[in-house]
């Protein structure tokens, strides 16, 4: 890297530098070249870190006073809520804060489908970023569990037993989870002890996933790969910082509005009742960021393949770097795949919202055919598109898109790209 | 920018019309002019009074309130009785204390750091003295249901001759906002069922907006720290934010890149 | 000239920002750290209330006060007089008996040695009143450190007496 041979200018700095090079990593983040062209879907990733920090710091507060035992946990969070110094206010940002995350992290992740981020150099970025999303759905499926309201209990209940579906040592494998014959104190006070290790590991990787993009750099609206550093590129500090801290503000505002004004509306009011393992509520559904997937489970009416293309379904996103088979990155010069892009976008929402629904009639119809162009568009769409579709011209760097032909080209491209950009994701 | 601006607003919108389409089922739910709602939103104390009047006169007798205690009553933000009605009021209620040195349990008038006391001794006893059915603890009721206030007050006032193809057992009553129509609880209120302190007439809706409004305030008792707190953060984030846009373009400034 | 306004603007967007920032960053680290004081229901247990009926001359109970015992020692008149008598130049931490007790037969203190906070054991030590087994403390009839580590006398906390047999403290 070129920040390799970086020396500190004071002897202390340099002695401590020789020993532990934090000052040479402190430089390299500082003078880390960005492509100046990024636009606001790449402040996600701050957004992001931001995110998992509020999640850690809030969740060990919670911790303090939180019990983990099946007769005292729906109290202990009552009293977190009315008698603990701002204890409402410090669960109300964990419980949003969890939705927040996911917000995030769709936006996140749907920018790189965009922007084909995921596309070589950059393939093991993506799939730490998959084993991320996947720990923080396991994160946020415990954490919701730990209130022990109805919907803590009924959810447990369901998404356990989608693990009796494994032939022969399912039901094994179920028993084992919950520490007994259903869920109960064992599998409340387990959940709990990894609701509290996951975040640790997401940490981990977080920073594996930024050491990787830090090999490669980013990738950028263009999609194309830039000399760093160069005319095409800022330094992190402080162009990058203080856009991602704009963007964090936005974010936040936001944030704040669910967590003083309506902090209740993305959680079930059946979990304000306590567990009660003799009745089941009238009708079960995940939190919204888990819809999708509710959807494709239910919508195969085999138990087994049900769970294999849930999990299939997040799976496949690992190997998309390999499916998608077009040389080039952004949508921005790929017209067909963009349009596809967009329909994606739209099955995955209307995924979500047959998931909410009750799986019948015109819904589990409609959930069947949404569950088969999701898998279409990764095994059929992506590698044919890369074969057959024609590809706008690329440019070759950001500031000065030159391309072969006559200087009238390079113009009218230059005003096509600032379209672009504005376009971008239009 | 606008676009990811406009972009970004459509997400958001979409997101929040899929939450609320999942819960639009239900007949449609009466309304009042709660003053909690809104961005500044606060408590009516006098309804919060009269609201506690008709708890414990009404449905104190089969409802337990469990995560409330009687210093709740005199906190900021609650029904703000004055520390020594709080008392008296504790004091009306004789609560089980012990083992004394004796090791015998014995009775004691309530104080402030005491729970509401319990109409029953456990869910089974509640169970048994109300056909079968348990009358659901009241402390988080108004967040345990979906509708929140408005389903609580449509509930209390939504008791209905049954339509003619409906047969409703003995101890069944029907009420065209409880889910499945079938309830097993009576109806709770009626015309000067109560008799209000403060000269308020006690009609049924008057009474069903009152024990609303406290049965929302035992659900939430920091709504309105929630409020104050909520709209100062948000006009702080508000103002940094053009401090930082401001900056930001300084900063922009010195490379030609749109941002 | 020209060139030093523009300058000092952004000098002043650039405090304006950093303050609010800061300012913005403390109130948010606030509610985490007050979480950890004590919340409602703790502060709401600030009291207790002893019936000291049955406690004869010479016995002494100890009660729960926000979570530390409470001596409650109905004294003798000799452990009175022996109290009384002691010349304060005597004392580690002069105090009279008198200000320690508002009945001279009650004495109601914290049960916690002033050392490194142990409980002292009564009717133990070489002044007949409380002797902690820790690091050797030894308190008189008035609960005042006579000789050992401890730096000062065992704290009388607030109390009243509500009618002869009741006292409430704190």
């Amino acid at each position: 890297m070129s920040d390799s041979n970086y020396t500190p200018n004071s002897k202390l700095g340099k002695w401590f530098n020789d020993r532990l090079p934090l000052l040479t990593l402190a430089n390299h983040l500082t003078d880390y070249p960005t492509p100046k062209n990024l636009n606001y879907w790449w402040t996600f990733g701050g957004i992001l870190t931001f995110c998992l920090i509020t999640q850690i710091v809030t969740g060990l507060v919670l911790a303090m006073h939180y019990i983990a035992d099946t007769k005292l946990a729906f109290a202990s969070v009552e009293h977190i809520m009315r008698d603990v110094n701002y204890g409402w206010l410090i669960r109300y940002v964990h419980a949003n804060g969890a939705s927040m995350f996911f917000l995030a992290v769709y936006i996140h992740i749907f920018r790189s489908l965009f922007y084909g981020s995921y596309k070589s150099p950059r393939e093991i970025i993506w799939i730490i970023g998959i084993i991320i999303y996947l720990l923080m759905m396991a994160a946020a499926f415990m954490g919701y569990v730990l209130p022990w309201g109805q919907m803590s209990y009924w959810g447990a209940t369901v998404i356990t037993n989608l693990f009796s579906a494994i032939p022969f040592i399912g039901e094994g494998i179920t028993t084992w989870l919950w520490g007994g014959y259903s869920v109960d104190n064992p599998t409340l006070t387990r959940f709990y002890a990894l609701h509290y290790l996951i975040p640790f590991l997401i940490l981990g990787l977080v920073v594996l996933h930024i050491w990787a993009l830090h090999v490669p750099g980013n990738n950028n609206p263009v999609g194309i790969e830039i000399k760093k550093p160069s005319n095409d590129t800022v330094p992190f500090h402080p162009y990058i910082v203080i856009k991602d801290a704009f963007a964090l503000l936005l974010f936040l505002i936001v944030f704040a509005f669910f967590v003083f004004y309506t902090p209740n509306i993305l959680g079930h009011a059946d979990n304000y009742i306590e567990a009660n393992p003799l009745v089941t509520p009238a009708h079960i559904v995940p939190e919204w960021y888990l819809l999708p997937f509710y959807a494709i489970l239910r919508s195969v009416p085999d138990k087994l393949m049900g769970v294999i293309a849930m999990f299939s379904a997040i799976l496949i996103l690992a190997a998309l770097p390999w499916l998608d088979t077009s040389k080039v990155r952004s949508a921005v010069f790929r017209p067909l795949y963009k349009q596809f892009y967009w329909i994606l976008v739209i099955d995955v929402l209307v995924l979500g919202y047959v998931g909410a629904m009750p799986a019948e009639g015109l819904y589990l119809l409609v959930a069947r055919v949404a569950t088969a162009y999701y898998f279409l568009h990764f095994l059929i769409v992506l590698p044919v598109l890369g074969w057959t579709e024609k590809t706008n011209p690329v440019p070759l760097n950001i500031t000065e898109p030159v391309l072969a032909g006559s200087a009238l080209a390079t113009r009218s491209v230059r005003e096509d790209k600032t379209e672009i950009n504005l376009k971008s994701l239009g | 920018m606008k676009k990811f601006i406009s972009t970004f607003i459509i997400i958001l919108t979409i997101f929040f019309s899929q939450n609320s389409s999942i819960s639009a089922e239900t007949p449609k739910l009466l309304k009042t002019d709660w003053t909690f709602k809104g961005l500044f939103g606060k408590y009516d104390r006098a309804s919060l009074q009269r609201g506690y009047q008709v708890y414990t006169e009404v449905c104190a007798a089969c409802h337990s309130m469990q995560y409330l205690s009687y210093r709740n009553l005199s906190e900021p933000g609650g029904p703000e009785f004055t520390e020594d009605e709080a008392k008296f009021i504790a004091a009306s209620f004789e609560i089980l204390d012990g083992p004394n040195s004796e090791g015998e349990m014995f009775t004691r008038p309530a104080k402030l750091s005491d729970k509401f006391l319990m109409p029953y001794d456990n869910v089974e006893a509640a169970k048994a003295a109300n056909g079968g059915a348990y009358p659901p603890d009241m402390s988080v009721l108004v967040k345990a249901r979906k509708g929140g206030a408005d389903y609580i007050y449509s509930l209390l006032l939504g008791y209905e001759d049954p339509p003619s193809d409906i047969k409703l057992d003995d101890g069944v009553y029907y009420n065209k906002y409880m889910y499945g129509n079938k309830i097993k609880m009576p109806v709770p209120l009626s015309d000067g069922l109560v008799e209000y302190g403060d000269g308020t007439l006690a009609t049924e809706e008057q009474m069903a907006k009152d024990i609303t409004t406290f049965l929302m305030w035992s659900a939430e008792p920091h709504l309105e720290t929630r409020h104050k707190t909520g709209f100062r953060v948000i006009i702080y984030l508000i103002i940094l934010s053009i401090l930082v846009y401001l900056t930001m373009k300084k900063i922009w400034s010195r490379v030609e890149t749109k941002i | 000239m020209s060139d030093k306004k523009p300058k000092n603007r952004r000098d002043f967007i650039f405090t304006a920002t950093a303050a609010a920032g800061a300012v913005g960053v403390g109130a948010a680290v606030w509610p985490l750290v007050d979480q950890m004081n004590p919340d409602a229901s703790v502060k709401a247990l600030a009291s207790t209330e002893v019936d000291v009926s049955s406690v004869k001359p010479g016995q002494s109970i100890t009660v729960v006060w926000r979570g530390k015992p409470v001596f409650i020692k109905r004294r003798t008149q000799e452990e009175i007089d022996k109290a009384r008598s002691v010349s304060l130049d005597e004392l580690k931490h002069p105090e009279k008996d008198e200000d320690r007790v508002k009945n001279p037969e009650w004495l109601v203190m914290l049960g916690i040695c002033t050392h490194l906070g142990c409980v002292p054991l009564s009717d133990k030590g070489e002044y007949d009143g409380w002797f902690c087994p820790c690091h050797g403390s030894h308190y008189d009839t008035s609960g005042r450190i006579r000789k050992g580590p401890a730096p000062i006398n065992m704290e009388i906390p607030e109390y009243v007496f509500l009618n002869e047999n009741t006292i409430k403290i704190g």
